[in-house]
């Protein structure tokens, strides 16, 4: 490297002028700073996603690197939305979306609400009552297999003490259709808290003076409660919806140790059956078009829902 | 507030909503109470129905945690020297020796290693990048920004796959530094947008007085800035750590022997005859004890965290 007469100039300046000279323009900082972020995400997240596309139109087979790799254009596409088995993954996906979110809508708002009575103690009960949310799904979904056995497990036993059902006669994880509704409860019980605070904090953010006034005009609690309450708390809602569907739609994790998928395909959510087919069968190519379909599907349906929200926002 | 109110809830009403609350709680609470209790229980306790409330406290469960036993043949059994340790104890009433240390141990530090790694990772470089965003006009801002956001929405199954090959080809399958650059990347999206909010409520004024006084704008970013996002920082960092703590779909498919983190290796802790429960609880006690004492200290800031700087309360 040649040394300039800059060069020489800087090094003879002092140390404290050369820094105030060399103090950064706003904009070189503003440069500087956002680079290694956007480079971290360009590196690990858009090149990635850019591969899948082009491993997308492919037969490549991560575990035989050697083959040589085809051009396969739109074929594993094609494949995908033809075949059945995508079709069934998708109906039990939704099956769990729905019904998790319903649930979660419901029992989450309600807590609120009650909460939101300010009854002596509710900070440390709202602490409390959103710990499950914050665990790990992997360790606790795979204890969750110990409360659901049918001989020894804990909810089976509160199931007979409750309702007198005997707690051997049924099994939530085996056959029988169960399955299902087992992960829906672990769901539920996890993450109704995330609703819970959001409606929380929806409910706070209506002033005191807008229920005074109903008062005065003499509306009656149950109308104050629906034409008040109910739409002031609706976005915060919508977001919270929006929030548990991107991630359900995602859910890994918890499943996979609870079920597994299984019995049969009882309970295989499309990122689960992703993993099957990326990971246990090695089909990379078709699985990378079955990643970019999932993707542009949870982005799509995301988007339309962000309209949607944006205009209760608005109202 | 006003000694009589019209929006004040009656008393009744209070009473039989934190009536409805703790019913609640304590049925939402039983599971995490049953991995407590499970961990101290000997294992026949552990399986008996109806399932035990009250039980003699064994630290069995932690014992096997920690270690891997032998079953030897009784007549060497008999043969042995008295226990020397109270574990040494433990592991003889059920006819094993100890026969050495579980990976239980490794695998919690590998959490630890990728946990704190990746957490000041993110934080480093989502600060710099949330000041920018927050102070400066950086073009193109909220597209970036939404893009940033966007990574998040990805299946972390769809993205595995070409990092999986990636990390093959560069070596980075299955180490620590290739786990601590993954859950950064996914992590910096949360910690750009919750920096970025935290840094907005700081005045502008205070670093333009800063400037005024001779400060360069990095002197004043390091000096007037950082010090008052101190808490923000300080929230934003542990739920970095408790996302990059509790991540399962990443950790398994592109790790195995090395650097493999607690959530994989907890549910394959195999006892006689299927998953040795017990032990299993211990290690998801420890594993979630943290996390709960996070999330107790993190209360004020869990919204803002949890709906990525959407809610602010």
């Amino acid at each position: 490297m040649t040394v300039t007469p800059i060069d020489r100039m800087a090094r003879a300046t002092p140390p404290k002028l050369a820094r105030r000279v060399r103090g950064l323009s706003d904009r070189a900082i503003a440069w500087l700073f956002v680079t290694p972020t956007l480079f971290l995400l360009l590196a690990i997240n858009i090149f990635p996603l850019i591969w899948t596309v082009r491993l997308s139109f492919t037969n490549y087979a991560a575990n035989r690197p050697a083959r040589e790799v085809e051009w396969v254009g739109l074929r594993n596409y094609e494949r995908i939305l033809t075949s059945e088995g995508i079709w069934s993954n998708m109906q039990t996906t939704a099956h769990f979306l729905i019904w998790t979110i319903t649930l979660q809508v419901l029992l989450g708002f309600t807590l609120a609400w009650l909460i939101n009575r300010k009854f002596k103690g509710n900070d440390l009960l709202t602490t409390l009552i959103v710990l499950p949310m914050m665990l790990s799904p992997a360790v606790v979904g795979n204890f969750w297999t110990f409360l659901y056995q049918p001989q020894i497990g804990l909810f089976n036993y509160v199931v007979e003490l409750v309702t007198g059902t005997p707690a051997s006669s049924f099994s939530m994880l085996g056959p029988g259709g169960l399955a299902k509704w087992s992960i829906i409860i672990v769901d539920t019980w996890m993450w109704t808290p995330f609703v819970m605070l959001i409606c929380l904090a929806g409910l706070r953010s209506i002033p005191d003076y807008i229920y005074e006034a109903a008062e005065v005009d003499r509306a009656s609690k149950w109308r104050q409660f629906w034409t008040l309450t109910v739409p002031m708390v609706l976005p915060f809602l919508m977001l919270a919806v929006l929030f548990r569907g991107i991630e359900n739609f995602k859910m890994f994790d918890m499943v996979v140790l609870l079920t597994g998928g299984g019995p049969g395909n009882e309970t295989l959510l499309a990122s689960i059956d992703l993993k099957r087919e990326a990971f246990e069968k090695w089909r990379t190519g078709y699985s990378s078009a079955y990643a970019i379909i999932l993707f542009v599907t949870v982005f799509g349906l995301a988007s339309i829902y962000v309209k949607a929200l944006n205009k209760v926002k608005e109202r | 507030m006003s000694a009589y109110s019209v929006t004040e809830p009656s008393r009744l009403s209070k009473s039989v909503a934190a009536l409805l609350v703790v019913g609640y709680a304590v049925i939402t609470l039983l599971p995490l109470l049953w991995i407590l209790s499970t961990g101290f229980k000997s294992g026949p306790d552990s399986i008996s129905y109806p399932p035990k409330v009250l039980f003699e406290p064994s630290l069995e469960g932690y014992v096997n945690l920690f270690t891997t036993r032998t079953r030897i043949g009784a007549e060497q059994f008999a043969a042995l020297p008295p226990p020397e340790t109270w574990y040494d104890k433990i592991v003889r009433q059920s006819g094993t020796v100890i026969a050495g240390p579980s990976r239980f141990g490794e695998r919690f530090m590998n959490s630890v290693i990728i946990g704190f790694g990746s957490t000041f990772l993110s934080i480093f470089l989502g600060t710099l990048a949330a000041y920018a965003f927050s102070r400066f006009r950086v073009p193109l801002k909220d597209d970036l920004l939404f893009f940033i956001l966007s990574t998040r929405m990805m299946p972390p199954i769809a993205v595995a796959i070409p990092i999986y090959l990636m990390y093959r080809e560069l070596g980075l399958s299955d180490t620590h530094l290739g786990m601590i650059l993954l859950y950064t990347a996914v992590n910096i999206s949360l910690a750009v947008w919750l920096l970025k909010g935290f840094i907005d409520e700081i005045p502008r004024e205070y670093e333009e007085a800063a400037l005024i006084d001779g400060y360069t704008r990095f002197q004043a970013f390091r000096k007037v800035v950082l010090p008052q996002a101190a808490t923000g920082i300080a929230s934003t960092a542990i739920f970095c750590l408790i996302f990059a703590w509790n991540e399962y779909a990443f950790a398994v498919l592109l790790t195995s022997g090395n650097a493999q983190t607690a959530p994989p290796f907890i549910p394959t802790i195999i006892g006689v005859g299927g998953q040795d429960w017990p032990a299993v609880a211990a290690g998801a006690t420890l594993f979630l004890l943290p996390v709960m004492i996070f999330t107790i200290l993190l209360r004020k800031h869990l919204l803002r965290g949890i709906t990525f700087g959407a809610v602010r309360k």
